[in-house]
Formats: C-alpha cells, sequence, structure tokens
C-alpha cells in the first residue's frame, strides 16, 4: 500500500469549533436573549460549519490523484491544533485528520444536523428552556465532530464521551419527569459499560503498539508480518473485541442495547439527531476507521458479524408489537445499526459506512415525520389512536412514506442499495465459527430482518396516516400540519433518502446498465480498500448476487404485502393472531424481558456488591475503625495521660527536671 | 587578692541550685518555693562571674545583668500572682492550687 499523502489545512479546527463557540454563547447568555437570537445562533453555527465543511471536502477532493494501483486516492487534511500531552513514548496531539470516511461523516453530521437544527425551531416553539436545548444540542455537534475527525483514538474518545455526555442531557432534558430522567441516567450508565471497554483497548494499544494516532496504527499495521500477527493474535483480538463492546454500548448492539428504546424520552429532534442519524452511529464508524485492526482478528469479526445479525433480527420482531411511533424507531434503529454491524463484520466497511449514511437519511427523516406527528397531535405518542393523518398532514404523510419505503428496501430508494450491499457481501463472505459456516445463517437472519422492517415499518405507517382517525374528538380538532421550519427538512431529507442511494450502485446492478460506477466505493477506497482486500469472498460471478437481491427485494415487498393485508384496511387478523400466539405476542411485548433479565442480575447484583461494600467497607473499615476508631484511640491516649495533669505545679516541675536530666544524660553521655 | 579555684566556685553554685530545685519541688509555700527559684537563678548567676573571671571575658557579666533583669520582672509578676492566689484561697499553698487539672 503506498503512502497517503496529508495536507495542512486550517480551516479543519473551524468545523469543530463553531458548534462550541454556538453552545458556549447560547449557554452563557441564552437566558437572557431573545429566542429568536439563541435559535439563529445555533442554527447558524451549524449552517456556516456545514459550509465549511463542503469548502473542506471540495477540497480533499480537488487533491485527487491515480494510486499505484489504479484507484483513485485523495490523500488527507490534517491539522494539528497543539499537542495535548507527552509522557515518555507516547505523544498525543490534538490532531484533526479529514480524509474520505470522515469526509462523509462530517457531512452527515453538519447538514443533517443542520436540518434538525431548523426543524427544532418549529418542534421547540414555547418550550421554556429554548436556549439550553440549543445549547445542548450544539455542544452534542461539538462532541461528534471531535469523534470523527480525531485522528488520534484519544481525541476520539474525548468525543467519544462527549456524546455521551450531551445524550444524557438531552434524554433527560425534560428533567421534571422522574421517568425521563433516569432513562438518560441508563444511557448513560450503560454506555460507560462500553466506554470503560474502549479504554481498556487504548490502553492495549498504547502497550503493543506504542502510539494512539490512527495513521501511526495504519503503519504499525500494515508492517505486521504474518507471523507477528499469529504471534499478537490473542492481543489483537482482545482490542478488537474490546473497541467493539465500546461500539455495541454506544451502538445499542446485544447486549448494551436496552438503553436505545428508553432514550426515546429525549425530545424527538433529539432521537433524530442523536439515537438515529449520528452518534449511534459511532460505533460502525470506529470500526471502519479501525478497519486495518479488526481484519487480523478474524474471531472478532465473526463477533461483530453474529452480533449484528442477531441484534437486528431480534430488535425488528420486538418492533413488530410496539405501539409507541418512537419506540417502533427506536426498535428500528437498533435493528439498522445491527444491519450495519453486520456489514462490517462480514468485512464489508464500505456497506456499513454507506448504510450508516442511508440510514442517517431516511431514519433522520423517519424520526422528524414522526415528531412532525406528535407536534400535530399534541404529544400523542400512541399509534392506536392515530389514523387518517393523511388528510391532515399531507406533506409529513408523503415524506414519512418515502422514509418508508427506504428503509424498506424498495427498488431505487436508498435503503434498497446499501441493504442489498450488505445482504450480498454477507452471502459471499465465507465466515466460519468453530468449523460450521455461517454465511448463509446470517444471510437468512438479515433477510428476515429485512423482510420484519418493511412489514413493521408499514404497519406504523398504516396506522398512523391511512384508514379512519381513532384520536378522540378534541384532539381530532386540533391537529394540523407543522409549520415551515418543520416541514422543510422534511421535504429535504425526503429527497435525500429517496435518491441518496444512488451514489452506491452495486457493482452488478451498474455493470448491467453500461458500467455506472459505484461512487460512494470508489470514494472510501482510500480508507477501506486495503481492509476490504483481507477478504476473499466467494462468488465471483454475479449469480448470486442477482439472487440475493431479488430474495432482498421480495421479503421487502412481502413484508409491506403483509403489513397491507393486516394493517391496511380495518381487519380482525392481527389481534386474533396476537391472541393466538399469546406467549409469543407476550415475550415480544415485554422486549424478550431482557430489562427484567438485567435487572435481576447486573442490577441486584451490583446493589449486592453496594450492600457488601457498605457493610464492610464503610460502616465497619471507614466509620467503625478509621473515623471512630481515631477517636477512641485518642480518647484512650488521653485517659491514660491525663493522670499526669494532676494540677500540681511542683509535679510538673518534677517532670521538668527529668526531662532535663535526661537531655543531658543523652548529651553528656 | 585572695584567688580561689575555679572549682570551688562551681561547687558552691551547684550546691546553691540543687538546694534551690530541692526546695522548690518540697515546700508547699508558694513564697518559699518562689525564693528557691530565686536561689537557683543566683547559683547560675555565680557560675557566670566564675567563668568571667576564670576566661578573663566581660560576656558573662553582661548576662548577670540580663538574668538579674529578668530575675526582677519575674519576681513583679509572681508576687502579684500569690497575691492573687491569697485573694481567692487566703492560702499560698501551692497543693492546693490545682484548678486547672485535667
Amino acid at each position: 500500500m503506498q503512502d497517503i499523502p496529508i495536507y495542512e489545512f486550517t480551516l479543519l479546527g473551524w468545523i469543530a469549533l463553531l458548534p462550541l463557540l454556538g453552545a458556549i454563547f447560547n449557554g452563557i447568555l441564552g437566558a437572557r436573549l431573545p429566542r429568536a437570537l439563541v435559535s439563529t445562533v445555533a442554527a447558524g453555527a451549524m449552517g456556516v460549519a456545514f459550509i465549511l465543511s463542503i469548502v473542506a471536502v471540495w477540497t480533499l477532493f480537488q487533491g485527487r490523484f491515480e494510486g499505484a494501483d489504479g484507484h483513485t486516492l485523495y490523500g488527507a487534511l490534517y491539522h494539528n491544533v497543539f499537542t495535548w500531552f507527552e509522557v515518555g513514548s507516547l505523544r498525543v496531539d490534538f490532531e484533526l485528520l479529514l480524509d474520505p470516511l470522515s469526509a462523509v461523516m462530517i457531512l452527515i453530521i453538519t447538514g443533517v444536523g443542520f436540518l434538525i437544527h431548523v426543524y427544532s425551531i418549529g418542534y421547540m416553539e414555547g418550550d421554556r428552556s429554548w436556549w439550553r436545548f440549543f445549547t445542548y444540542l450544539n455542544f452534542f455537534v461539538f462532541a461528534m465532530l471531535m469523534l470523527v475527525l480525531g485522528d488520534n483514538l484519544v481525541v476520539l474518545f474525548l468525543g467519544w464521551e462527549g456524546v455521551g455526555v450531551a445524550s444524557y442531557l438531552l434524554i433527560g432534558f425534560w428533567y421534571e419527569d422522574d421517568e425521563k430522567a433516569s432513562a438518560g441516567k441508563k444511557a448513560f450508565i450503560v454506555n460507560r459499560v462500553g466506554d470503560f471497554a474502549v479504554l481498556l483497548a487504548l490502553f492495549l494499544l498504547v502497550i503493543y503498539a506504542g502510539s494512539l494516532s490512527v495513521v501511526e496504527l495504519r503503519e504499525w499495521a500494515s508492517t505486521l508480518s504474518p507471523a507477528q500477527v499469529t504471534a499478537l493474535g490473542g492481543v489483537l483480538t482482545a482490542i478488537c473485541i474490546l473497541l467493539f463492546i465500546g461500539c455495541t454500548g454506544k451502538s445499542a448492539q446485544i447486549p448494551l442495547f436496552v438503553w436505545l428504546p428508553d432514550a426515546m424520552a429525549g425530545p424527538t429532534p433529539v432521537s433524530a439527531l442523536i439515537h438515529a442519524a449520528t452518534m449511534v452511529t459511532a460505533g460502525v464508524y470506529l470500526i471502519a476507521r479501525l478497519n486495518f485492526l479488526f481484519v487480523l482478528s478474524p474471531t472478532a469479526m465473526t463477533l461483530i458479524a453474529v452480533i449484528g445479525g442477531l441484534t437486528a433480527f431480534f430488535a425488528a420482531t420486538i418492533g413488530v408489537v410496539q405501539n409507541d411511533i418512537k419506540k417502533v424507531l427506536a426498535y428500528s434503529t437498533v435493528s439498522q445499526l445491527g444491519f450495519m454491524f453486520l456489514a462490517v463484520g462480514v468485512g464489508s466497511f464500505f456497506a456499513g459506512v454507506f448504510h450508516l449514511m442511508t440510514h442517517a437519511f431516511f431514519k433522520a427523516l423517519l424520526f422528524l415525520g414522526a415528531g412532525s406527528v406528535i407536534h400535530g397531535m399534541h404529544h400523542e405518542q400512541d399509534i392506536r389512536r392515530m389514523g387518517g393523518l393523511k388528510d391532515y398532514m399531507p406533506i409529513t404523510r408523503w415524506t414519512f412514506l418515502v422514509g418508508c419505503l427506504a428503509i424498506a428496501g424498495f427498488p431505487l430508494f436508498s435503503g434498497f442499495f446499501s441493504k442489498d450491499e450488505i445482504l450480498w457481501y454477507t452471502l459471499a463472505n465465507v465466515h466460519l465459527l468453530g468449523g460450521v459456516n455461517l454465511s448463509w445463517f446470517l444471510w437468512f437472519l438479515a433477510l428476515g430482518t429485512a423482510f420484519l422492517t418493511a412489514f413493521y415499518m408499514f404497519r406504523l405507517y398504516f396506522l398512523t396516516f391511512e384508514g379512519e382517525c381513532r384520536a378522540d374528538e378534541k384532539t381530532r380538532s386540533h391537529i394540523h400540519e407543522s409549520p415551515l421550519a418543520m416541514t422543510l427538512p422534511l421535504v429535504v431529507l425526503a429527497v435525500l433518502a429517496g435518491f441518496g442511494g444512488f451514489v452506491g450502485i452495486p457493482p452488478v446492478l451498474g455493470n448491467a446498465l453500461g458500467g455506472l460506477p459505484n461512487v460512494m466505493h470508489d470514494w472510501l477506497y482510500q480508507v477501506i480498500g486495503p481492509g476490504e482486500a483481507f477478504f476473499a469472498y466467494r462468488f465471483e460471478g454475479y449469480g448470486m448476487a442477482w439472487m440475493s437481491m431479488a430474495a432482498a427485494t421480495a421479503s421487502g415487498i412481502g413484508g409491506i404485502a403483509l403489513a397491507w393485508l393486516f394493517y391496511g384496511k380495518p381487519s380482525d387478523v392481527p389481534g386474533a393472531m396476537a391472541e393466538k400466539a399469546a406467549a409469543v405476542h407476550r415475550i415480544l411485548s415485554n422486549k424478550y424481558y431482557v430489562d427484567e433479565f438485567y435487572a435481576a442480575t447486573v442490577g441486584r447484583g451490583v446493589t449486592l456488591l453496594g450492600r457488601v461494600c457498605h457493610r464492610l467497607v464503610d460502616e465497619l473499615l471507614i466509620d467503625t475503625l478509621l473515623v471512630n476508631g481515631t477517636a477512641r484511640l485518642m480518647g484512650f491516649l488521653g485517659s491514660v495521660l491525663r493522670v499526669v495533669q494532676n494540677g500540681q505545679v511542683q509535679r510538673y516541675v518534677a517532670f521538668v527536671f527529668l526531662g532535663i536530666a535526661i537531655i543531658l544524660y543523652l548529651v553528656l553521655r | 587578692m585572695l584567688s580561689l579555684p575555679l572549682s570551688w566556685y562551681l561547687m558552691l553554685s551547684a550546691t546553691l541550685f540543687v538546694m534551690g530545685a530541692l526546695g522548690l519541688l518540697l515546700r508547699r509555700n508558694a513564697i518559699v518555693a518562689f525564693m528557691c527559684v530565686e536561689v537557683m537563678l543566683n547559683a547560675v548567676n555565680l557560675t557566670f562571674i566564675a567563668f568571667s573571671k576564670y576566661h578573663q571575658d566581660y560576656t558573662g557579666q553582661v548576662f548577670v545583668f540580663m538574668v538579674i533583669a529578668v530575675a526582677a520582672a519575674e519576681a513583679g509578676i509572681g508576687l502579684a500572682m500569690i497575691v492573687n492566689m491569697f485573694r481567692h484561697k487566703h492560702s499560698v499553698q501551692v497543693d492546693e492550687a490545682t484548678l486547672l487539672r485535667h
């Protein structure tokens, strides 16, 4: 692999700095300033950051050249803000790096972020903590930009923790509500479990690689000989699995996915920005960023693929029975993130990042659409009390439909392309677990998920927008389309969700249509190409690719059709099925009792540990032995020594003489 | 002028000092104890003088003046304390003044 040229580019710092400045400005002055100014500053900072991002990405694009292997390379833009700290041979620079991968991310973050800021102006109308909301939102964007721009893993980790904090603050934004406040805590604590694993992975990297800069790590990984890789096998696997545990926390995968559905307690724009489009995809980004490391550990890769596939499927089954519009979307997000991990797990980092991008578009769209519905229905979230909204909210309805089609993988919508890529790579990559080939298993899992996804999304669509309105009279008379500030982002995102997939036309289709390029893959090749080259894919021809695509499309359309049969018109089939399979329905409604399981094991375990520590460490050691023990010892010494001090001056004099005698003896001895 | 060896002076001084110290330890009357302190001080003064002469150095005599001045101040305060003690207790026995114990 040839060296990637790096160009100095100072503007990079400003992209991240602008949202931070916005957050500081609003955080300090926001409470005293008019609302319009607060939101203009917040959204303006985002807008300018977006423009700067375009400039930066354009600059990157201008620097393209043909690499030795015939692929187009772009190099990277680099800005070292300052040296953070230097300990021994370890040197951590606060360095920012823009390469094709982070370029995709900053465009999503600032672009979708800007739209969501604009949307929030409409959605948060009338909230009394207006300035606090925009402060947090800007701070989140800053942290997220640190995460994707940081070339040093420590800077990345700073962003990684920063988005966790922002997520906590925003989930518990309405902190007067106990349930919402504890949802924020839950998210934070579950995330901390994962973050700890990331920290351990970083320590291991410092020990074995001696650096935390991605550029240097990449060099280190590429110079490892096969013998060294074998020798380091256990360590590399440990590093990758620890990093992946961090990803399961941040990106809501089994076993740490439980926080994301609860995170829906936050305002809907937050769900769209943080818990759908950007933060939760950080895990996928991390793996794609460190793909050169992950490919060295087949065990870790297999684990990632299996966990991703299982998460995708199980979250989808839960999504089928949820009745809260945001909960459906939340489980759908968990499921789609599972898809992305499946993609990176089978070595198709491109498909993972591609799905990350299309998902950012259509899931942000869906969340914002749901927010528009909730806004229009005055904070009603139960889809059983919705219905027939297409007459009241036409823009929301059409854009939501586009989002549903995209996520269901309807042909030519963005989700179709990205999901198809994932399915094909899953099938093509030979994954072995204890000698058993897993690719068919994972492929069927993904196919089933695609079917379920289409089904529950259209269940949601039909129950919300079609049929009779089931809201009560009072609510119904108030239903209204949302203001322009909210519908405009919807339309923009609908366009992106509709057509965004064309940047990643799979080769099988591209060749059939006369050599259309896979723009996205070419763009990302510089970062992920070497990682992908590690994998030998089974199918040289396109036969299986056509089969996979046909199956995916059929399952998507099948899901839509089934949803239409069940919910498109008044029908008692769903109710009857729920009754017949009451046990299954109950398990699904209760989300496989995972929360209860954690409460019974981890929760009670920690409580028990706490109690033991309280009794032994706190009460016995600290209170009894140290605090009261010190006092008692002093009291005892006092009671012994008080005998000496009896008030007889002459006794004191005697002691003085005695003391002098002793000193004299010691001196003259 | 009759000249005595240094050791005689020192022996006298030591005797005076021990007498004073024993008196301070054993006599209960505050005024007597006080006088004993004076005896001890003057025993020290005698040592100073003796060494001053022996070494032909006046520094020792200067110290004696210092000690006399301090002894005078001490006598002032000490007598005032004894007077106050007598007013409170109608007694100057030091073993009765044990209010500040423990």
